[in-house]
């Protein structure tokens, strides 16, 4: 019998495998930012021990710096503190830190691929659930809690046990104007938020092979919310052309020697999953949630359900909680659901062809005159290269606020929140309550969506706009 | 890491589903540095609200949260389990945890115990009924007890082997990894030499 190619990975990294023991893995990149490292350093510190290996692990600053004025210190003091603290741990450990004003600082998601450190056949760890973005390139990544980044500072290695697999495969196309944002919200909706629990994810299928780089990275980012331990996909041609020439990658002999493994890096014909999912992309349609989990959610075309249409209790008691935090009624069309925050970002959806969607949306349109549209490019990169495409005028000129790189509103850390029962169409992963900013209501979208309701102040596609002159 | 083997205490009935770990703890509080003195984060928007059963006073000085399907989803902020433990919980059961969340409470102590989903609604059921029930969670047995003498129930709970063993002794992962040092230098020495490395550093120009 064939291995799949979660096993592949997982194998190929085992450091030490005992009777009733997890297994010890190598990690081959550990990335590391302000919020979940300064109490691993600390314990590193306590027990008079060091950074393992310096040069498999880089920091960035992202979840809790401003995305305004950011040549000037840090207003919050706490949160000043959280950055210094890490910017002193990496100085004295000798880790590699990407601070706020670098060229290369940004969501630690984005960074890792644009630098070319993310690459297939690795293992990729960082103090934080969407790591799980990494494996769009046929990585095993996940994310881990402060303890285990103390372990894999100390060690590189993590004691894991061995999950199950599941095969996702998406067959046909996706229609003009659907994003694997609508459907990784397709899949998690028809799932449930803990469909994955146990399972490393292959996705597979011919919409998924015909997506960019950029756009499995946001299928794979979403992995987490339906309970996923990681989601992966086999590189193939896209994935060699994207990391081609990136500064952290393979040259010469090097590059030959790499694609040569890469190329290994399939799921064999006659590998068996623990369990298959098959979804038709050609059935999928512009998708939005309706309310406080990323299951959710309904067709934009849909109206908001009522917690009857549920068959399991559970999910009953929790529609209706839900209904009443998002202050919605049963039957409203949701192309009817009034937007006051539009944010276009995060390190699901906050790379250059995301900005490049949405501003192909609002371009010679304006944001309607209720609703503000914020657009935070995923790192400094991104936001240079948009600027450079022109994208940052744009987007001002249809009214949209510019802003530095960071996580920004898609977890609330810094200034820039919702308020108690303001309502945002967020291109970020989590609509929990409270998630962008205490009483703040999120409904989650891909980033064509979150531009044509930023014109027209209500949830919206790209097809209910009226033609530009 | 103090060592578990068993526990007694009252209940926290949570009679919810899906309980992501930005509702344990929001992210504002996250931005402290310390390892401690998380307990004012714990369920902090919940909590604004007086009926919620945290705030119920028959509740003080409980010990075990017994709390729907899928707790501790979402994000991986190990702050989630470090504010029920400075709450004072030894204790969480629930029919699914969160995957990272699990790791989580194994590394810092916590006790995540997978009961059935029948059990839950009994518990729940057994402590808004009489909330000063002991419930006794024996690690070494795999069981919870709830009530008193013959009117106890009790189920069994899961546990993966290995986090068991390690709470039952107390162990710190790093050090036993540690004590594995060759097995990790042997793998080092076998990585292909065009792995990437963070350094030196590079950069597009």
């Amino acid at each position: 019998m064939g291995t799949t190619l979660a096993e592949k990975l997982w194998d190929s990294h085992v450091v030490r495998r005992a009777p009733g023991e997890p297994d010890l893995l190598f990690i081959d990149l550990h990335l590391v930012h302000e919020v979940t490292s300064p109490q691993a350093f600390d314990g590193l510190r306590m027990a008079g021990r060091g950074v393992r290996r310096t040069d498999l692990t880089l920091a960035t600053e992202d979840h809790n710096i401003p995305t305004l004025d950011v040549d000037r210190p840090i207003a919050d003091p706490v949160s000043r503190t959280q950055v210094e603290t890490l910017r002193r741990n990496c100085e004295e450990f000798g880790v590699r830190l990407h601070p706020l004003g670098d060229l290369d600082q940004g969501i630690v998601h984005v960074v890792g691929p644009q630098l070319g450190l993310t690459q297939p056949g690795m293992t990729v760890v960082c103090g934080d659930s969407h790591t799980s973005t990494h494996g769009a390139f046929g990585a095993l990544a996940f994310g881990i809690g402060t303890s285990e980044v103390e372990h894999v500072l100390a060690t590189q290695t993590l004691p894991q046990q061995r999950p199950k697999t599941m095969a996702v495969t998406v067959s046909g196309r996706l229609p003009e104007g659907v994003s694997a944002k609508d459907l990784v919200l397709t899949l998690i909706a028809t799932v449930g938020t803990g469909g994955g629990q146990g399972y490393v994810v292959e996705y597979r299928g011919e919409a998924i092979r015909a997506l960019s780089m950029e756009a499995r990275m946001t299928i794979c980012n979403m992995s987490i919310e339906w309970g996923a331990k990681a989601g992966l996909i086999a590189p193939d041609q896209t994935t060699l052309d994207y990391v081609r020439g990136r500064p952290h990658a393979p040259e010469g002999a090097d590059w030959e020697a790499a694609v040569d493994y890469w190329q290994t890096l399939v799921s064999d014909d006659d590998a068996v999953f623990d369990r298959e999912v098959v979804l038709d992309a050609g059935a999928m349609a512009p998708f939005v949630t309706w309310g406080t989990n990323p299951g959710q959610g309904v067709p934009l075309s849909a109206s908001v359900p009522a917690p009857e249409d549920y068959d399991d209790p559970h999910q009953q008691a929790s529609a209706r909680r839900a209904l009443d935090y998002m202050d919605l009624r049963p039957g409203t069309a949701m192309r009817d659901i009034a937007i006051d925050t539009v944010f276009l970002g995060s390190c699901t959806n906050g790379r250059i062809e995301d900005l490049r969607a949405a501003a192909k949306v609002i371009e010679g349109r304006s944001v309607a005159s209720d609703t503000r549209m914020l657009v935070v490019p995923g790192s400094a990169r991104v936001r240079l290269q948009a600027e450079s495409e022109g994208l940052d005028l744009l987007f001002k000129k249809a009214g949209a606020e510019w802003r530095g790189a960071g996580c920004s509103m898609c977890l609330g850390m810094n200034p820039d929140q919702l308020t108690p029962g303001e309502r945002s169409a967020s291109t970020s992963n989590r609509n929990f309550e409270g998630r962008q900013g205490k009483g703040g209501r999120t409904h989650l979208v891909s980033p064509e969506v979150a531009a044509a309701t930023a014109v027209l102040g209500h949830l919206s596609s790209t097809a209910d706009l009226p033609a530009t002159v | 890491m103090e060592k578990f083997t068993t526990h007694t205490g009252t209940a926290v009935p949570l009679r919810h589903s899906n309980v992501d770990t930005d509702q344990i703890i929001p992210a504002v509080y996250l931005k402290r540095v310390t390892r401690t003195g998380f307990d004012d984060g714990l369920f902090a928007a919940w909590r604004a609200d007086r009926n919620f059963v945290l705030n119920r006073p028959q509740h003080d000085g409980a010990t075990v949260l017994v709390a729907g399907p899928d707790f501790g989803i979402g994000s991986s902020r190990e702050h989630a389990v470090w504010a029920l433990q400075d709450y004072g919980f030894r204790v969480v059961l629930s029919p699914r945890f969160g995957d990272i969340f699990l790791g989580n409470a194994g590394k810092s102590g916590l006790l995540a115990a997978k009961v059935d989903e029948s059990f839950v609604a009994e518990l729940w059921d057994l402590v808004e009924d009489d909330p000063s029930t002991p419930i006794t969670v024996d690690l070494r047995r795999r069981i919870v007890r709830a009530g008193r003498e013959n009117a106890a129930v009790s189920a069994p709970f899961e546990i993966d082997d290995y986090t068991r063993w390690r709470l039952l002794e107390g162990l710190d992962d790093i050090a036993i990894t540690l004590g594995h040092e060759a097995d990790i230098a042997s793998y080092e020495e076998k990585r292909s030499a065009w792995k990437p490395a963070t350094l030196p550093a590079r950069t597009s120009s």
